[in-house]
């Protein structure tokens, strides 16, 4: 039986962990941690491919297996167990996480060359696959909220992971510390979701919640509530509006953590449990709508502000929050298969983007802002070629990975008759090819605007380049897993996860639809707009070069706005942060606490010694003076008793 | 070894240890403090040979000794454990010798009073938590006040008398109430048909839930005031900031890690059953201002500016949740709250061990004197982010275990009724990333400023063989806390159903004489 070792492909990365952090000061040689790292994710991922060949092999009914190592906590009536469960869903998450994962710890072993925390870092990407293996597999709530917390910690540690170094107006530690903490606001969420979910049902185990819940009709409003709770913390993990502020600033850590946690982990983690719970969803109209609002919502919002940044990482970052949108706005109108679809070819196009970028930032020595590059393409031709397979990946261009998915997203949205959240979708997409292409122009092609005497930008290391030809190639191909029934396809990986969705498909009233004209329409318009995007990016970046700079000063307002990120940390700062502290120090701890609890605490001796001078001595601090009292007290009162 | 004196062999040998220190010149200060250790190492073997043997499906009292003191009184010396009072114990006997460890360089001022001191707390606290009789509870209430009292006032920081002076008359106060409810009750189990005037908890079981509704009432106050000064829950708790920060390493690590028990045990032990119309009458107050303590003492941790200080708020917090955990007045919220008050002692313990490490390199607790020590001390740094975590209540640590089983009891009580006790207290859980995470990263991000910093030596062994077993708890509760859940399951269990049982009589009208259930008797 390979699901047996299920137990083994997720504690490996945790004996990785414990290897390079115990010890990893003392190991002297980078091959050997680096290694030692990248092997046991790329053990768990061989294991992962076992496991997923032998459910292929057998008959749907027979894919879904528990497999419970220990009993975790019990008290009263709850009891939850360390039980992976592997099904569909969770095998196709795990091979995105240890595949993609171990790319990137490959590419790290050269990107971190030198670095004094080689052993360190190491160590923290272990924990971090670690943490999300158990997020994925886990076959109850609070093992995933274990991971869940788990990958939270993990960003914590490698957002800071360069303590010392300065980041935007403040530290790297500003960064992982606002990563941490508005994770936990949403992790508040999810607690408050799992309350509601061992209220309702008595238990935490997915599959007795779920099928609980399959008997159940739609509309209960404490599902509505449950889900929507569950959903805060899916805005959290995953960067959704209103807790999207950490993902930005996430890019503070070394570029292979951006990657791991843009495309194979952590954010992904709220689409997987909003797709896990797609049972609960399915029963909340009102959420499920709330969702596809705030995804389609999140996607054009980011790509606006995608459009006018500098920093080569900061647009990929706008440029995950606004895809994960997209993954949103598919779950939201029920296209659950369609959002996990995207989820795979985001972690691939994605992760090559980010990993590119890392290549162009080392070599250019750490600098990161467009406007100092141009013309690397000659410098760095295995970087370009694969930037370019990703960039016309993301921006939808068939027959590459992101087209399928998205124009999936799409076209179910549209068919689900959520048209005005479409045409959001419609112009993100449009937008993302646009700030993409706006990226690799400026970045790759025209002139070099650095400086050529002291700048000699070569070509990645081997470590390096392998993973982003091995993730260009998955960008290409990727997408033929989903090729949808009216270009001819099966929508294989649909079909795949069709019996996890059953349930959730069946309470929606949702059944495979007949290929009709229009979806050959929308498709073009997708296309069209794209292309019309990718157009506009370069004449605008390459010939027309005055026309950005006439059209912001034009318009400056609009420009600062998206430039300043509509100025959202502003905002949190001003009505949420900053009156909490106010209030804290200047009226609970100065005023409450020391003036008035106090004052009423020493008040009263004071008060006594206004009457008899003996109570003077209460605050000498001669104990015999308290005992004496006490003694005299208890015969009182004993006296008081005996005549009573 | 004979089981029926287990108890008192834990309680005899750090007192003999503290005798046989009297009898040693002061001057040779090795031999004083390896004795400490040894006699202090004892007790806690022999709370680990009582935690192996003790049965944990059994929910009544165990290892029980009884012996007649008093006998005209009915007051006798009386001890027994069951599973909430064991874990206290082994927490204790734990705690103890790593506190000692802690302090083996930096008290050197009256060596021999401070050990002699440690020892007749540890004494005092273990008796609390095994006394069966309310005169012997009371009196080892009474004398553990003494020497955390010199602890303070002699070892303690600049204003340290205006500290132990507060932390006693605070506790005196609530103390005094006590005895007087005491002996109210003794003195009504004597009005009784057929009663006596006696001290004995197992009796008064029994005699207790049948008292009127009023006097209850009374008996139920002077008790919970007591015990919630020591808790100390919102708005009792002023005394226990200056007490932390004035107090020694090992002091501040007795006070949060056991003494503050003292007072949640209090509730569990002589509150709820002894008076369990009164606990439903006030069981929604009393959750709330534990909900108001979550958040106010986490909010005031935020803006501390001294380490210590800020540690001795968030007790305020956590021990708010132990609090909300005991009065959702269900499984999930006493196991929960049972399992915090460990969990607190272990966390909060190592804090203050580590806040004390630092203080004796640097003189300072003030975060703002450092930054950047990730650099100097990478290992120091390691275990103050595991701590921290735990503190934080990350899960696959200690803190979240408990934290999660209180919260989901509040949510779930039947009782409390109302589910914003849990919402509101769960917010603490995103208070506590904000103040403990801020503060690391000012003590240890950045880069190194300060030129008094960079030179600082990282943990020696002895910091290692303090911190090391107290971590691997924080560990082994987090992923496997059944080894400890599973031994104060029954009790906790016949605990509920006792108070429900009452409630339930209540209910039907047969308030006047309500029968506890017999299985709550001594054998």
């Amino acid at each position: 039986m390979p699901f047996q070792l299920i137990s083994i492909a997720v504690f490996l990365p945790l004996v990785g962990f414990l290897i390079n952090g115990l010890l990893g000061s003392r190991i002297k040689s980078e091959k050997a941690i680096g290694v030692i790292g990248s092997a046991t994710v790329g053990i768990s991922f061989v294991i992962a491919c076992a496991m997923f060949f032998d459910m292929l092999g057998s008959p749907p009914e027979e894919r879904s297996h528990i497999i419970e190592i220990f009993k975790w906590i019990a008290a009263g009536s709850l009891n939850v167990s360390f039980a992976y469960q592997i099904d569909q869903l969770s095998i196709l998450m795990m091979l995105i996480v240890t595949g993609v994962g171990f790319l990137i710890h490959v590419y790290s072993i050269g990107y971190m060359h030198g670095d004094p925390g080689f052993w360190r870092f190491f160590a923290y990407l272990n924990l971090f696959i670690f943490a999300m293996l158990n997020l994925i597999m886990a076959d109850n709530f609070l093992l995933l909220f274990l991971g869940w917390e788990g990958v939270g910690l993990c960003s914590y540690l490698l957002i800071g992971f360069w303590y010392d170094r300065k980041f935007d107006k403040g530290t790297t530690g500003d960064a992982a510390k606002k990563a941490f903490i508005v994770n936990r606001i949403g992790d508040f969420g999810f607690l408050i979701g799992m309350f509601l979910i061992f209220e309702m049902f008595g238990t935490l185990t997915f599959k007795d919640v779920f099928t609980q819940a399959s008997t159940l009709s739609v509309g209960n409003t404490t599902i509505m509530w449950m889900t929507l709770a569950l959903f805060l913390g899916a805005t959290g993990k995953s960067a959704q509006i209103p807790l999207f502020v950490w993902l930005p600033d996430a890019m503070a850590g070394p570029t292979p953590v951006s990657a791991l946690i843009h495309a194979a982990t952590m954010v992904t983690a709220g689409i997987y449990m909003v797709a896990r719970c797609a049972v609960l969803f399915a029963l909340a109209p009102t959420t499920l709508m709330v969702v596809a609002i705030v995804g389609a919502t999140t996607a054009l919002f980011a790509a606006s502000i995608g459009l006018v940044q500098n920093d080569i990482k900061k647009v990929l970052a706008y440029s995950t929050i606004s895809q994960l949108g997209y993954m949103f706005l598919a779950l939201g109108v029920g296209a659950f298969a369609a959002g996990l679809f995207h989820v795979m070819t985001h972690a691939f196009f994605k992760a090559l983007l980010f990993l590119g970028s890392g290549a162009v930032i080392h070599a250019m020595h750490d600098e990161q802002d467009i406007q100092k590059m141009g013309g690397l393409k000659s410098h760095l031709p295995i970087t370009y070629k694969t930037f370019l397979v990703g960039t016309l990946a993301i921006a939808g261009i068939p027959p590459l990975a992101g087209f399928f998915s998205k124009d999936e997203i799409l076209w179910k949205a549209f068919s689900g008759g959520y048209w005005p959240l479409w045409v959001m979708g419609l112009i993100g997409a449009g937008l993302t090819a646009f700030y993409m292409f706006r990226l690799l122009s400026l970045t790759f092609e025209g002139k070099p605007r650095w400086d050529q005497h002291h700048l000699h930008p070569h070509e990645a290391p081997k470590t390096m380049a392998v993973p982003l030809i091995v993730l260009a190639g998955l960008s290409v191909v990727g997408g033929f897993v989903g090729i949808p029934h009216s270009l001819g396809g099966g929508n294989a990986i649909e079909q795949w996860l069709d019996p996890v969705f059953e349930v959730a498909n069946r309470k929606m009233f949702l059944t495979p639809h007949a290929v009709v004209p229009l979806e050959y329409v929308l498709m073009i318009a997708s296309v069209l707009v794209a292309l019309a995007g990718i157009w506009l990016a370069r004449t605008w970046y390459l010939k027309k070069t005055e026309v950005p700079e006439q059209l912001a000063s034009r318009n400056r307002g609009v420009y600062n706005l998206f430039l300043n990120k509509y100025k959202v940390d502003e905002l949190y700062d001003a009505i949420i942060v900053n009156p909490i502290l106010k209030t804290s120090e200047m009226f609970l701890w100065k005023v409450f606490d020391v003036k008035i609890i106090d004052g009423i605490v020493n008040g009263i001796p004071r008060l006594i010694g206004m009457f008899s001078g003996v109570a003077r001595k209460i605050q000498t601090g001669v104990t015999q003076n308290y005992a004496l009292a006490f003694v005299l007290g208890v015969v009182l009162i004993l006296g008081f008793l005996i005549t009573k | 070894m004979n089981e029926h004196l287990l108890l008192s062999t834990v309680l005899l040998i750090p007192l003999a240890g503290a005798i046989a220190i009297a009898f040693i010149g002061s001057e040779s200060k090795n031999l004083i403090k390896m004795l400490g250790m040894g006699f202090s190492l004892a007790a806690f073997v022999v709370s680990v040979y009582i935690f192996v043997v003790f049965d944990g499906s059994n929910p009544n009292m165990q290892f029980v000794e009884f012996k007649e003191w008093i006998p005209s009184l009915h007051v006798s010396y009386h001890l027994g454990i069951d599973g909430m009072s064991l874990l206290l114990v082994v927490l204790t006997t734990f705690l103890t010798p790593i506190s000692l460890l802690a302090s083996w360089e930096s008290v050197q001022n009256k060596l021999k009073g401070f050990i002699i001191s440690m020892l007749v707390l540890e004494v005092g606290t273990l008796g609390v938590f095994m006394a069966l009789d309310m005169f012997l509870f009371y009196v080892f209430w009474e004398a553990m006040l003494i020497p955390m009292y010199f602890i303070i006032g002699i070892w303690g920081g600049q204003d340290r008398i205006y500290a132990a002076v507060k932390f006693f008359l605070y506790t005196m106060f609530g103390s005094l109430l006590m005895l007087v409810a005491i002996l109210w009750l003794s003195y009504y189990a004597s009005e009784q048909p057929g009663g006596y005037f006696t001290t004995n908890l197992m009796e008064l079981y029994k005699v207790a839930p049948s008292i009127p509704m009023d006097i209850q009432t009374w008996m139920f106050l002077a008790f919970a005031l007591s015990f919630c000064i020591k808790v100390p829950l919102f708005p009792l708790h002023t005394w226990l900031p200056d007490a932390h920060v004035q107090a020694p390493t090992a002091g501040s690590v007795i006070l949060a890690g056991v003494l503050l028990k003292m007072g949640t045990y209090g509730l569990v032990r002589f509150c709820l059953p002894l008076f369990p119309y009164a606990t439903f009458e006030f069981m929604p107050y009393l959750a709330g201002l534990a909900v108001v303590g979550i958040i106010y003492g986490a909010l005031v941790s935020i803006v501390q500016p001294d380490m210590k200080k800020l540690v001795a708020y968030s007790s305020v917090s956590h021990l708010g949740f132990v609090v909300l955990g005991i009065f959702a007045l269900n499984q999930e919220g006493m196991q929960g709250g049972i399992i915090q008050m460990i969990n607190h002692g272990l966390s909060t313990g190592a804090l203050f061990l580590l806040v004390g490490m630092i203080y004796d390199r640097r003189h300072t607790r003030m975060i703002k004197d450092f930054g950047g020590l990730a650099k100097s001390m990478p290992v120091y740094a390691a275990f103050f982010m595991i701590v921290m975590l735990s503190s934080v209540g990350l899960p696959g640590l200690n803190g979240f275990v408990g934290e999660f089983l209180i919260l989901l009891g509040a949510f779930k009580s039947q009782l409390l009724a109302n589910r914003w006790f849990a919402i509101l207290g769960a917010s603490g859980v995103v208070l506590a990333a904000v103040y403990l995470l801020w503060s690391y990263q000012r003590m240890f991000f950045g880069k190194l400023e300060n030129p008094e910093n960079r030179n600082l030596k990282d943990m020696n062994l002895r910091e290692w063989v303090v911190l090391v077993p107290v971590i691997l708890f924080i560990v082994w509760i987090g992923i496997y806390p059944s080894t400890f859940l599973s031994k104060s399951e029954a009790s906790t269990k016949q605990l509920i159903q006792q108070i429900h049982d009452a409630r339930r009589g209540a209910q039907v009208g047969t308030a006047e004489r309500i029968a506890v259930p017999e299985s709550r008797t001594i054998e």
